[in-house]
């Protein structure tokens, strides 16, 4: 066990799957010699050789179409795309090819293909290195998608999306990198892909959300208990495909007042999709209307700080949102 | 904060992509000092960049809160200033919030009673389990709403009606009513998408499930679908499963084993093997070190050469080490011919071409003829401990495994040492305890009189 990064978890489930695994290697654009432009690659290089850390063009079509392709002979593939506002070139290769393969070739080939994107704003990255892009991919049925939250959950998930037969979308989230740290094991351990994790015990209302938003989630939880004594139960979603039903429905019966959070825009966001469950399953345990607090439906993450702020969540928003709903 | 000044917080800028923190190097502005706008006020270190702060506003600095050296979170304060002028520094959005929530609260204690009567699914849920007249409940929540906990904390305080005995608890034990929506598996809230799929005894293939489930891989059948996979036995598995099963049920197999201090024999070869290597061209081997040790303790016990013949015992006289090489699939043992005859270079040459011969499936008969003594290196596979079975005919077969550095003591010392074990199987018809313990100590000491300047040519 030891105290590590978010980022150094995700470095380390790709050193350890390299190690034990030959046929597990990485490309993408500037993962070799540089590193990554956020280092999560460093040092895969000099361990691993020029031939399993690959250096790509600035193309990510072609980065998802030979890992697709590298994929469907036997080999496992970690595709990075170095910010995920630049993986839209690759879509037509991960829905249309990856996401399908099976199903297309009556289970005879199959991809498991692992792409790697770093998501979300608050870094003044402006349009193009500010954007989630979960509810591009999030209707697809055969692909996984998942988006950790903690160092713990990055290792564990990176590692079980590496070993997973099918394609998997790893959305790592650029501001956890140097923010959340945690312990990590420091052996083999995965975090079973489709399962959800109740991170805080409560009884007056229920937040559900992903990445890196619960770090204010689980702030405002923990003043608000201090101020007012309202607890929250929070749950981390971990998996967005396959949504984890059983632990949404179970978290949303637990108080019957949910708040769905995500950095995502709020229109056809994952957070649609939840409030949609748990209003099928749940409707005679609701005894307050489902919330949303998610950034608004602007087209992109501006670059001017004040409306930045403006767009991005924060601890003070989603504390409001939460306490809005407790006294309901 | 005086009449004309207000008072502003300084917080720490956000200076680069997925910065969480900079460390103060120095401040540049003390307080009482004038700053103008833009007027760096500190300088900061981060592992990205170095950098001065800039002052927001006009106005003079009045407390320093971070200290030079002091690592500061992004967004938290470094230092207060005052505004020149009176000017309203950017207000704070947090006291306006907190207002309109009190003043919600206070609307709800003051007797709005305008959501009294509004019930949610739960609180009438609630009520019809336990029978409690919502008449009766204060509610807590917005405009005098009852929430679920009211109702909840109702029960608790005994004011239910004794219409269903059972404590709260017992609430999850919902009654298990048909769906209205049985018939419409597509609109069926309690029927997930992959339950869409009616479920049907598992067909020979089986794709297009929701990737939900984690999708069958198809198992490699051979003839008739069992869940098992045929594997052809190649001439070769022949040969060692028949070698195997003659050696066990004809030899009296009995095992040994002793432990050897290599340390010096490892730093023997790291002194030599670099240099070795760029002579010779390939690697100098612990092996070959092992072999020559065992050779030489051969020459000593001449009857570990020798083959039980039922009414005589044949002693060899010349040494073939039989080596055995595992790949992949298979193992292997190739003989180095005449062994006694060869310096640890020449045996590491032998050793190196045998190998790869092996792994190459390039060996040839005679290659394999021969062998009067087994040597297999499964410390190569990180073995520390191993029974094998005798190379038939031979009368036994030794083991060199991994070495490993253990607390020792010596001369009432506890040291470091590299050790490593020799496990010998031999056939008890020709061989016993007695001979083979000594034998074992001979190779135990011709390994440990390795020194600095033993000679490998």
């Amino acid at each position: 066990m030891a105290v590590m990064e978010y980022i150094d978890a995700i470095r380390l489930a790709m050193k350890e799957e390299m190690e034990k695994d030959e046929s597990v290697f990485v490309l993408g654009e500037d993962v070799g010699v540089k590193g990554g432009v956020f280092t999560t690659t460093k040092g895969l290089i000099e361990q691993f050789g020029e031939d399993r850390v690959l250096d790509t063009p600035l193309a990510e079509s072609a980065i998802a179409g030979v890992a697709i392709g590298a994929a469907m002979v036997g080999m496992k593939p970690i595709a990075e795309m170095q910010y995920s506002d630049f993986m839209l070139p690759a879509t037509n290769q991960i829905i249309n090819e990856a996401a399908k393969i099976r199903y297309r070739s009556n289970n005879d080939w199959s991809c498991p293909v692992v792409v790697r994107a770093p998501i979300g704003g608050g870094i003044f990255g402006g349009l193009y290195h500010s954007q989630c892009p979960e509810s591009i991919f999030f209707g697809t049925p055969g692909l996984k998608i998942v988006a950790p939250f903690t160092a713990y959950d990055a290792k564990g998930l990176l590692k079980a999306a590496i070993q997973d037969p099918d394609p998997v979308l790893f959305f790592e989230n650029k501001k956890c990198y140097k923010m959340i740290k945690g312990d990590v094991p420091l052996d083999d351990y995965t975090v079973p892909i489709g399962k959800a994790n109740v991170l805080r015990e409560g009884a007056d209302i229920t937040v559900i959300g992903y990445s890196m938003p619960l770090h204010f989630c689980m702030q405002a939880a923990e003043e608000l208990e201090k101020e007012e004594g309202i607890t929250a139960h929070i749950l981390d979603l971990r998996t967005l495909q396959p949504l984890d039903r059983d632990s949404i429905i179970e978290a949303a019966r637990k108080t019957g007042k949910v708040l769905i959070v995500h950095e995502d825009n709020k229109t056809g966001g994952v957070g649609a999709e939840v409030a949609a469950i748990i209003s099928e399953e749940c409707l005679f345990d609701l005894d307050a209307p489902i919330m949303r607090c998610c950034s608004p439906d602007v087209p992109a993450m501006p670059i001017s700080p004040p409306m930045e702020k403006f767009y991005m969540l924060s601890k003070d928003k989603v504390k409001e949102a939460m306490r809005q709903l407790a006294i309901y | 904060m005086s009449e004309n000044q207000k008072l502003t917080d300084v917080v720490m800028p956000q200076l680069a992509e997925a910065l969480v923190s900079a460390t103060i190097a120095k401040w540049l502005k003390q307080p009482g000092e004038k700053v103008e706008q833009y007027e760096p006020i500190c300088e900061v270190m981060t592992d990205k960049v170095n950098a001065e702060i800039p002052s927001t506003i006009d106005g003079v600095m009045v407390e320093l809160i971070a200290e030079e050296g002091q690592n500061v979170s992004v967004g938290e304060i470094i230092c207060r200033m005052a505004v020149a002028g009176g000017a309203p520094a950017s207000a704070e959005p947090t006291p306006q919030t907190a207002s309109a929530v009190s003043n919600v609260t206070s609307a709800a204690a003051a007797g709005d009673q305008s959501m009294r009567n509004r019930y949610s699914p739960a609180v009438q849920t609630l009520a019809a389990q336990h029978g409690v007249d919502l008449n009766q409940i204060q509610g807590t929540g917005m405009g005098g709403r009852i929430t679920r906990k009211d109702v909840l904390a109702y029960v608790e305080k005994g004011g239910a009606a004794p219409r269903q005995p059972q404590a709260p608890e017992a609430a999850p034990a919902r009654a298990e009513a048909p769906s209205p929506f049985k018939d419409l598996p597509h609109a069926d809230p309690a029927v997930t998408p992959e339950q869409y799929i009616p479920v049907q005894p598992v067909s020979e293939r089986n794709s297009g499930l929701h990737m939900s489930e984690s999708p069958k891989i198809p198992p490699i059948e051979v003839e008739r679908g069992e869940r098992e996979t045929l594997i052809d036995v190649t001439p070769l598995r022949n040969a060692i499963a028949t070698n195997m099963r003659q050696s066990v049920s004809e030899i009296p197999h009995a095992w040994t084993m002793v432990e050897v201090d290599v340390t010096n024999l490892v730093l023997l070869r790291n002194k030599l093997k670099d240099e070795f290597k760029r002579r010779e061209g390939y690697n100098l081997t612990y092996l070959a070190f092992f072999l020559k040790a065992v050779v030489n303790a051969i020459k000593d016990y001449p009857i570990m050469n020798s083959v039980w013949a039922v009414n005589k015992i044949i002693v060899k006289r010349d040494i073939n080490i039989s080596l055995a090489v595992g790949t992949e699939d298979s193992v292997m043992t190739p003989v180095i011919q005449r062994a006694d005859q060869k310096n640890i270079a020449g045996l590491a040459r032998e050793i190196e071409e045998l190998a790869t011969k092996t792994r190459q499936g390039k060996l040839k008969l005679e290659d394999m003829q021969g062998g009067t003594f087994t040597v297999n290196n499964t410390g190569s596979f990180g073995s520390i401990l191993s029974y094998p079975i005798i190379n038939y005919p031979q009368a036994a077969i030794l083991t060199f495994e991994s070495i490993v550095k253990r607390p020792v003591v010596i001369n009432d010392m506890i040291a470091v040492r590299s050790m490593a074990n020799i496990c010998l199987s031999l056939d008890h018809r020709i061989l016993d305890g007695v001979i083979c313990g000594r034998f074992l100590q001979r190779v135990k000491e011709n390994i440990e009189a390795y020194t600095l300047d033993t000679k490998v040519y």
